[in-house]
């Protein structure tokens, strides 16, 4: 790790003040991609803000037909909210199965979508419960947000403040894991709400993606069934020394009608 | 029994420290006016290079950049491998040379050619950055099969052909004329995957040098230290034996990757003369990934050859062995002595012939991990004699009844050159079939089926040779030491006992098992006794922990000092009570007069040896403290049988296991809980490597799992509960009839996991470790 300067703030306002005087600063949140990136001499940030401070941030509450989870929430708050377990008890699964228990007592919704890890978890719950991120000066729906491998439609020092996610009428999400680092090989999250159903896949792809032919399956026939014989085209799909692009493909099937299954408990 | 003497499941008195905070590893211990080293890397597996230090030599806080050349122009030799083969054509295997430095050619990612030495770790770091080092990348090899064909990259120019050594054991014409007769030939390739050890505490030294005396004191994470100073005091030279002193402090773990003498060690002690300042290393992880030694990596062609009636006429071998870039400290015995002696496994096999040839490959050296060699001889011979069940429609329990060594067969000569001193193999075969409940397994086969999951059984009948070693055996075979082991027993003058042992606990438990057998042995209170090891300056010399040799080897050393403490006790206590010594009897800590009930308990001999005021003088010096060292007689042979069944879900290719049973023969047991924990952490680790763990490079050398990221290790959640039981066959021939059970579950579990998911899925084509993908793949070949 390199030198760099630590600030804690404690407001929004002062957040994204000390990140745009920087020279090069970034936010920190739970830091558990930033910090192992530095100590390999990765990334040479001159500045971190540390958000841990920053209240407003934090916090899980009902508004509505929706949760609203703040950016610096972990994934452990998500995981055992009452809230969250009994509106979008999916996205309390979905959080209690992210890495270890060291890294969901760490890590924080909003650092995981800004940094769009392609096999992170929470994209897949972004996109597919068609939750709205807010940032320090706009909102951004789901199918806008992730733009790319580790790209987002964040502008330089545009921060995460929340995500807003729909209640759905039902939804599920089934992962399997990496086994080493027990992120998504493939997840997939499934919802059915107020427009309609959504299937959406992590791991498998440079970023999240949707399966417009499960969606219209699963329109008419919300059932396990109805996905099993669609699959994506392994070409374009990641490949690596744990999975192939065959095998993801494969696995995007298996994953999406094991999330239906269990949508429909 | 008492409650804390033999036999009985004492709580590790260790343990309190290290949970509460208060063990010492090495990274916790600093000293005044310490600096950093920070060693430059080769990122290219294979490359010519040159190197400028000057730029870092500016950098603030630097103390000193060393390169290869710097070391050779001290004079200080090279690494060595302490085990020389000869091989099939008599002449002894190549050893290129390995400096402590790379001096214009690095021959693995992680090959070391230079150190910078600065005031803090973050400024050795920066300064390492700006050590420019000019690379000309070079064609790498990196598996064996690649590395042996003609026109591969050569790792070495003194080894032609990357070839290390060519070696056999074994009688061929016998082997070949008992495949002529045969009625069924089960041949197929066995891949046994490379692992890395990953110790949780990694690799480091510490050093400082004290120019009063001249004297070097080296901290480092060992698992022998006494071996790490005779190899730097002998071979590079550093220091006389008299003049350094290794310490060896709280280890957290080695799995046989701390046994090795690394240049890391040796460049810091080094420094530390030279800058007249203690030096201090730790690796980071990433280091631990690509320097600590490797293990297993093997391909073999295996042949086993059946009568009519399944019984093994002869078992043919062929097997390729990754030594990596360079032989490490004890590289070569690895894939030789404790693997091509070990295909007797557990049977009659009446031929057996193995051929191994050692390789050079631009990968990181090969040593032994947990088991070395003994886990991949198990898993040629157990995945051999499954799939040669399967063939021919026998039983997998019932073809090994047909060819195990009876019990009433021992001792047993095998066909490759071990002598089997003691064993009762359909003993634990039958207990393993109790615990599994073998009868039960159709009917949870049919339950597994019916919610669309394949379960398979897989059996696993191993043999290791442990308590190494006969000194006089292992020197006729090429070992550069003896392999005895030592002790010191010393009474204090108020009663209480410290024990010097030349084993190395780092997580065995050896403060616990030693201080019961001292206590069973004495009458002394176990919590009187303290075990004293890791330090040269304290301990006799000592060869060290592996090969599951501590209580056979180390404990029995302390027997036979023990030995001589009660004769010595049995002199005082005959002068004191005034009696003949034939006539006095030592029981429960107490000396008695035969017949009567005069009596003196080892206190007070102990008080009186220390204060001879009423003493024996013209015959018995004063004191109450004796050594002694053990060499064994034999290895010993624990066996066993392990069945492992699993679940696989055919539409991912996972694997869970769902039941595991051990039935092991350890001889006799010291402290059951301790040797319990052992099973597991070996089933683990063996379970790691079957399911999980597989080092993988890529075509250029890189190392695609250098970190926790890639490289997958087993967590509790691999495991189920273990069903466990023991067989007692005590060691005829130590005294204590202990045999080591350190190794065993790392030995027996490969075999058991892939003779199960194979039986699962239907299809023997399946390598370690089996991740889902693979096993999916298997899968759909079978439809």
């Amino acid at each position: 790790m390199y030198a760099f300067n630590y600030q804690r703030p404690t407001s929004l306002d002062a957040a994204v003040k000390a990140v745009a005087a920087a020279e090069d600063g970034k936010y920190l949140a739970g830091g558990m991609t930033l910090i192992p990136t530095m100590k390999q001499r990765l990334a040479q940030p001159s500045d971190l803000v540390d958000l841990g401070r920053v209240v407003e941030l934090s916090g899980i509450r009902r508004d509505g037909d929706a949760l609203v989870i703040g950016a610096t929430t972990t994934h452990a708050e998500v995981a055992a909210s009452e809230e969250v377990r009994s509106h979008i008890p999916a996205l309390g699964h979905l959080a209690d199965h992210i890495g270890d228990p060291a890294v969901r007592a760490r890590g924080t919704l909003g650092g995981s979508i800004a940094n769009a890890d392609p096999a992170a978890d929470y994209p897949a719950a972004v996109v597919g419960l068609g939750a709205t991120v807010e940032t320090n000066t706009r909102s951004i729906a789901a199918d806008e947000f992730f733009t790319g491998l580790f790209e987002t439609a964040l502008g330089d020092d545009e921060l995460v403040t929340a995500v807003r996610f729909p209640i759905p009428k039902r939804a599920g999400y089934a992962k399997f894991p990496n086994p080493a680092s027990r992120y998504a090989v493939v997840g997939v999250m499934v919802s059915e709400g107020a427009d309609g159903v959504r299937v959406a896949v992590t791991g498998a792809g440079p970023s999240v993606f949707r399966v417009a032919e499960m969606e219209q399956a699963l329109a008419g026939n919300f059932s396990p069934a109805a996905v099993e014989r669609i699959s994506v085209p392994a070409s374009g799909l990641n490949s690596d020394i744990h999975a192939s692009d065959e095998y993801r493909a494969h696995l995007v099937t298996v994953m999406a009608k094991r999330a239906v299954a269990a949508a429909a408990g | 029994m008492t409650d804390t003497g033999i036999g009985a499941p004492v709580r590790r008195k260790e343990d309190y420290r290290f949970v509460t905070g208060n063990g010492r590893y090495l990274d916790d211990m600093n000293r005044p006016g310490q600096c950093y080293a920070y060693f430059v890397r080769s990122p290219y597996a294979h490359a010519s290079f040159t190197v400028d230090t000057s730029a870092a030599s500016k950098m603030p806080g630097v103390q000193a950049v060393y390169t290869g050349a710097d070391i050779a122009a001290s004079g200080l030799g090279g690494l060595i491998c302490g085990w020389t083969i000869t091989q099939k054509n008599g002449e002894p295997h190549i050893a290129p040379p390995h400096p402590l430095l790379a001096l214009d050619t690095v021959r693995h990612v992680g090959d070391t050619l230079a150190v910078v030495i600065a005031d803090t770790y973050h400024g050795a770091k920066d300064a390492a950055e700006q050590v420019v080092v000019e690379y000309e990348a070079l064609p790498a090899v990196t598996s064996v099969t690649e590395a042996v064909k003609k026109g591969a990259p050569q790792v070495h120019a003194e080894a032609p052909g990357n070839l290390c050594y060519d070696w056999e054991i074994g009688d061929k014409a016998t082997t070949d004329a008992a495949f002529e007769k045969a009625a069924h030939v089960t041949r197929f390739e066995v891949v046994n995957n490379r692992v890395i050890p990953n110790a949780i505490e990694p690799r480091a030294a510490l050093a400082e040098y004290d120019s009063g005396s001249d004297e070097i004191t080296l901290y480092t994470t060992s698992q022998n230290p006494h071996v790490a100073r005779l190899v730097i005091s002998a071979f590079i030279q550093l220091a006389p034996e008299n003049k350094l002193r290794v310490v060896a402090p709280d280890v957290g773990g080695g799995f046989g990757s701390k046994i090795f003498i690394y240049l890391e060690e040796c460049v810091t002690a080094w420094a530390a003369r030279n800058l007249k300042r203690p030096v201090k290393w730790t690796a980071e992880r990433s280091e631990s990934f690509m320097t600590d030694a490797h293990g297993r990596d093997h391909v073999s062609n295996v042949e086993l050859a059946l009568d009519g009636d399944g019984k093994f006429l002869g078992l043919r071998v062929s097997t390729l062995a990754n030594m990596g870039a360079y032989l490490s400290t004890f590289a070569s015995c690895v894939p030789t002595y404790l693997y091509a002696t070990l295909m007797q496994g557990q049977y009659t096999t009446s031929a057996i012939y193995c051929e191994v040839k050692a390789v050079f490959t631009h990968t990181t050296p090969v040593d032994a991990v947990r088991g070395a060699g003994r886990p991949e001889a198990t898993y040629v011979v157990e995945r051999a004699v499954e799939e040669a069940a399967r063939e021919l429609k026998l039983d997998p329990a019932e073809i090994r009844r047909r060819n195990f060594i009876q019990a009433d067969a021992f001792p047993y000569q095998t066909q490759v050159a071990l002598l089997y001193d003691s064993g009762n193999y359909p003993g634990t075969l039958d207990k393993a079939l109790d615990l599994i409940d073998y009868d039960g397994f159709a009917k949870r086969r049919e339950s597994s089926e019916s919610a669309g999951k394949l379960r398979g059984i897989g059996f696993s009948s191993y043999i290791e040779a442990c308590g190494i070693a006969p000194s006089s055996v292992v020197g006729s075979l090429g070992a550069g030491v003896g392999l005895y082991e030592s002790a010191q027993v010393r009474f204090n003058p108020t009663g209480n006992v410290i024990v010097y042992t030349g084993s190395h606990s780092h997580g065995q438990g050896h403060e616990t098992t030693f201080a019961q057998l001292v206590s069973d042995r004495l009458g002394v209170p176990f919590d009187q006794i303290e075990i004293v090891h890791g330090d040269t300056a304290k301990i006799p010399f000592a060869m060290g922990t592996y090969g599951s040799r501590s209580l056979a080897v180390g404990g029995s050393a302390i027997s036979k000092a023990i030995d001589k403490i009660i004769a010595k006790g049995k002199k005082i206590a005959a002068h004191t009570l005034e009696a003949a010594v034939e006539d006095i009897e030592f029981e429960n800590g107490n000396f008695t007069v035969a017949g009567t009930d005069k009596q003196m308990d080892i206190a007070s001999v102990a008080f009186s040896a220390y204060v001879p005021h009423n003493y024996p003088s013209d015959e018995l010096e004063p004191g109450l403290d004796e050594s002694a060292f053990y060499d064994p007689a034999n290895f010993t042979f624990p066996f066993g049988t392990h069945v492992c069944e699993v679940e696989v879900d055919p539409e991912t290719g996972e694997t869970q296991i769902v039941r595991w049973a051990a039935a092991d023969d350890f001889g006799n047991i010291v402290n059951p809980m301790i040797v319990e924990g052992q099973v597991h952490g070996g089933v683990a680790h063996g379970v790691g490597q079957a399911l999980l763990e597989g080092c993988r490079f890529d075509d250029s050398g890189q190392l695609l799992t250098g970190s926790y990221m890639d490289y997958a290790m087993p967590r509790a959640d691999t495991l189920p509960p273990m069903q466990i039981a023991t067989q007692v066959t005590p060691c005829p021939h130590n005294p204590l009839g202990v045999k080591g059970c350190g190794e065993a579950g790392a030995i027996a579990a490969p075999a058991a996991v892939m003779n199960a998911i194979t039986d699962a899925i239907g299809t023997r084509d399946l390598t370690m470790p089996a991740t889902p993908e693979k096993v999916w793949r298997a899968i759909q070949s079978t439809r």
